[in-house]
């Protein structure tokens, strides 16, 4: 009863002040305000499942690409737009970090997720996936190649003119490509990650601004109508080709090269400053669970981060999980980011 | 004093007209853009006037600012020498078709460019119907910047060729003249002020370009606005990307204030026609030649590149169907909803038309008036939305409006960022004409005892309802293909056709492919409909009873 009374005379103040709404934890329903970037997708009745069982209600908000989420999240960071955000990358990441973007939690789920995947107490991993090249299986038979089986095999003259990649400087694919292929030929020695792109150049590499251009206007495989067989994508477009074909096919039409490729990881977070900090933390916990996992291949086709989560039959049976992709740390990345890409700048135009 | 008084537009009057458009723009353009780029140089809390000299020391950004101003130039310049046949032709010729023609032509302007630029880099491949692989080349960036804005010229400019007197061309044919010599003479001054608005408003738009140079220049080529997103998004450096906003504001301004005087000088009072005493059916062979030639080359030029995303749309593993259109509303594998997406766009340009026209109409009364001399500053403000980089409008909107009331996240927010784009397009389409339109027709009919009312409701209205509605099209049109400024704002989810476009084409498959480009054919019939609704209001052209 006393509670009660406390509460009436709480809920009497605020409207008194003017400023009722989200401002209480404890006054009836919480909204939850979620920001994630454009490719976000999750079945409705997932969400509605979660609203039923905390009685929050999440209110979703698009920000654009992921990028320019994580500086709309800077500009407004001393009266955030949102309390959590979704889909920030390692990419991203460390400028994020530095900025204090989010708050410290500890999901329990997170006992589940590989520690891999936990780069840093504030951030919580929810899906990764990798960015790697693929290939047109019918385009490279068709020249009788045998699929390159390492990046280095790329500057062969028998791969000339078939590769295609995204500019690093445009496109968050193209900046993963590159990042890989620091990591793998690494800054200095014999043949650092310079030499490799300058010779790839001598092979004829095409550069185009984005995935779209790159995958539908060069590539020839899948849905692709250009005349490269050779395309930085992702592991899981094959699935996707599949999955979208027209008509049905049982063989994906275009398949994963192993090497090179990397690994991005998409995090969730409290947005300092929230004012209703629990309702966040129940909604990161939320995405971890389950229901929220397993329905995120399909969706948004990038792996759960939850072990246990079960995947679909056709996700799995045509997603080549590579067996050693580069993990870069956000902080070399944020370091060196603008410098890479200007010097790649430097190679590609002018060699 | 005295002679202000006999038109309605008085002292008081211009100042309230004045104030519309000053206000809308301090409050939704310039409060906004000095916000984010005050907030984006001061960040770490102190000012970084370092970002402006790395502009001067880098050169790549010297090189993006070199070619942002000459291709600028030459892609206004090409669309100029392209489509004034056209307008030439839908202005002055009666003949079946000139209606849905004249609307269709408009479809490009609100196409994607990304869902463009996917077609183009198929057809100016090494497998195209030109044969010769022009990808990644400045001729592919001008070919698409020709296609993009054809609509612009016909439409500001044929509104005003439509209702300039045939008389005048014919007296100098009596009097000896050829075709040529009598156009040159007689009619292209008089479409000088209508010719050059066009050019200010394609000049600026690719001056700004960014999805065409992105997507068909390769990494060779980049505009400011390139590289002003390009730091905002992927460097994540919003100091040097402010600083590059900055930069691309004063040279746009520049042009700007120099364009201005110049359109002083040419302005002129003409005897307007009514639209349907200018337009002939043609009589001679030439004629017919010219007409067919006119409508054949823009068939294939704007034709091609159309045919080619309706053929894809059709195009299904059972031969020509209409399997993507069914699965858009089947909903079965589709990601997005279209209907949802088709509703929110129309709401959104409703909305964002209204306000467009009202805050644009107030500004061109204001700077046309008998008396004014208006100041080259605020000509150059009323258009400056039109030359700011996307991210500066977005990102503004988003740091401006958290207070007193939170209208961050608000869904008012997309249209009202449409209105700030397409009011420079209502004001460009109606000032040539109510600056020729003004004096001759008031004097007179303010001598023959008429009110000022009267002046303005029997004379003005009618010429400038005509320009009014072309000016509202474009407002429309505007806010459908909007998806620069819509990008960089935080937005409900309520997807809009361009946004749900690219979310299609986001993903690999053919069903993803099929069904994107069954939406943007879905937004072609919109904007088609969309424009001959607009253009079916004509009201009746001066003295016509």
């Amino acid at each position: 009863m006393r509670k009660t009374g406390i509460r009436a005379l709480m809920v009497g103040l605020l409207l008194i002040a003017g400023c009722g709404g989200s401002g209480s934890e404890d006054t009836g329903p919480t909204t939850v305000r979620l920001v994630t970037h454009d490719s976000f997708e999750i079945s409705d009745e997932i969400l509605a499942a979660f609203e039923e069982e905390t009685g929050h209600t999440v209110e979703r908000l698009s920000a654009g690409d992921a990028g320019t989420m994580v500086n709309q999240a800077i500009l407004t960071k001393d009266n955030p737009i949102a309390d959590v955000m979704f889909g920030i990358d390692n990419t991203f990441l460390g400028r994020a970090l530095e900025e204090d973007l989010f708050e410290e939690y500890r999901s329990p789920g997170l006992d589940n997720v590989p520690a891999s995947l936990q780069l840093d107490p504030r951030v919580t991993p929810i899906d990764f996936g990798d960015v790697c090249l693929n290939y047109d299986v019918a385009g490279l038979s068709e020249r009788d190649l045998p699929p390159p089986t390492t990046l280095r095999d790329l500057t062969k003259p028998e791969y000339s003119g078939l590769l295609v990649v995204e500019h690093p400087g445009t496109s968050s694919p193209g900046l993963a490509f590159l990042m890989s292929t620091v990591a793998v030929f690494g800054e200095e020695g014999d043949y650092p990650w310079q030499s490799f792109w300058s010779d790839l150049v001598a092979n004829d590499v095409l550069v185009t601004a984005g995935w779209e251009d790159a995958y539908y206007g060069a590539f020839s495989g899948g849905a692709g109508e250009g005349d490269r067989p050779i395309v930085v994508s992702y592991a899981s477009s094959p699935p996707a080709e599949v999955i979208y074909a027209d008509p049905p096919v049982s063989e994906a039409p275009t398949r994963v090269i192993q090497d090179g490729c990397f690994r991005q990881i998409e995090f969730a977070g409290v947005m300092s400053g929230t004012p209703v900090p629990e309702a966040a933390r129940d909604l990161i916990d939320f995405m971890l669970s389950l229901p929220f996992q397993e329905d995120i291949p399909l969706n948004m086709f990038v792996f759960p981060a939850n072990q246990e989560a079960q995947l679909p039959d056709e996700f799995v049976n045509y997603t080549e999980v590579p067996a050693s992709p580069v993990l870069m740390q956000p902080e070399i990345i944020d370091a060196n980011r603008s410098r890479w890409i200007e010097e790649w700048i430097e190679i590609v135009a002018t060699s | 004093m005295d002679r202000d008084s006999r038109y309605l537009l008085g002292g008081g009057a211009a100042r309230l007209l004045a104030a519309i458009p000053a206000v809308f723009l301090t409050l939704f353009f310039l409060y906004p853009m000095v916000r984010v780029l005050w907030r984006s140089l001061t960040l770490d809390g102190s000012l970084h006037l370092g970002a402006f000299t790395e502009i001067v020391i880098k050169g790549s950004l010297r090189q993006a600012a070199w070619f942002t101003i000459w291709q600028a130039l030459v892609s206004t310049l090409a669309t100029l020498v392209f489509a004034l046949p056209g307008a030439y032709v839908l202005a002055r010729f009666r003949f079946p078709g000139r209606g849905l023609i004249r609307a269709a032509i408009t479809v490009p302007f609100v196409l994607p460019t990304v869902v463009v630029g996917t077609a183009y880099l198929v057809l100016l491949g090494p497998n195209g119907p030109l044969g010769i692989d022009l990808r990644q080349t400045a001729w592919a960036i001008l070919i698409a910047h020709v296609f993009f804005n054809y609509a612009v010229v016909v439409r500001v400019v044929g509104s005003f060729w439509e209702l300039i007197d045939p008389k005048l061309e014919d007296a100098a044919r009596v009097l000896g003249a050829t075709g040529f010599q009598a156009f040159r003479t007689v009619t292209l001054p008089l479409l000088l002020p209508a010719i050059s608005a066009a050019a200010s408003i394609v000049f600026l738009f690719t001056f700004t370009s960014f999805g065409v140079v992105l997507i068909l220049g390769g990494f060779g080529y980049a505009t400011i606005e390139v590289a002003v997103w390009r730091e905002a998004t992927i460097n994540l450096d919003l100091a040097t990307s402010a600083a590059l906003a900055v930069f691309q504001l004063v040279v746009v301004s520049l042009a700007l204030s120099a364009y201005t005087r110049l359109q002083h000088r040419y302005a002129r009072h003409l005897p307007l026609r009514p639209s349907a005493e200018v337009a002939r059916r043609p009589s001679t062979i030439g004629q017919r030649l010219v007409i067919g030639g006119t409508l054949i080359s823009m068939a294939v030029y704007l034709g091609i590149p159309i045919i080619t995303l309706v053929a894809r749309s059709l195009n299904t593993s059972s031969g020509i169907g209409l399997t993507h259109f069914l699965g858009l509303f089947g909903g079965e594998t589709s990601v997005v909803s279209p209907s949802e997406a088709i509703f929110n766009s129309i709401w959104f340009a409703s909305v964002a038309a209204l306000p467009a026209l009202v805050v644009g109409m107030a500004a061109a009364l204001f700077l046309t008036r008998p008396s004014g001399r208006v100041g080259s500053g605020f000509d150059t403000l009323l258009m400056l939305p039109l030359g700011t980089s996307a991210v500066t409008i977005g990102f503004g909107f988003l740091v401006a409006f958290g207070w007193p009331v939170d209208l961050r996240t608000s869904a008012w927010l997309i249209p009202l960022a449409h209105t700030v784009v397409a009011v420079p397009f209502v004001i460009r389409t109606v000032t040539p004409v109510l600056r020729s339109a003004q004096p001759r027709l008031m004097e007179a009919a303010a001598v023959l005892g008429a009110s000022p009312r009267q002046v303005f409701q029997e004379i003005q209205l009618p010429i400038v309802s005509r320009a009014a509605l072309v000016g509202a099209g474009f407002a429309l049109a505007v806010s459908l293909g909007e998806f620069g400024a819509t990008a960089f704002l935080v937005r409900p989810d309520r997807p809009t056709i361009p946004t749900a476009i690219f979310r299609l084409l986001g993903q690999p498959g053919a069903t993803n492919l099929g069904q994107a480009m069954a939406l943007s054919v879905i937004l072609m019939i919109i904007i088609t409909l969309v424009i001959l609704a607009v253009d079916s209001h004509r009201t009746r052209g001066p003295g016509e009873i």
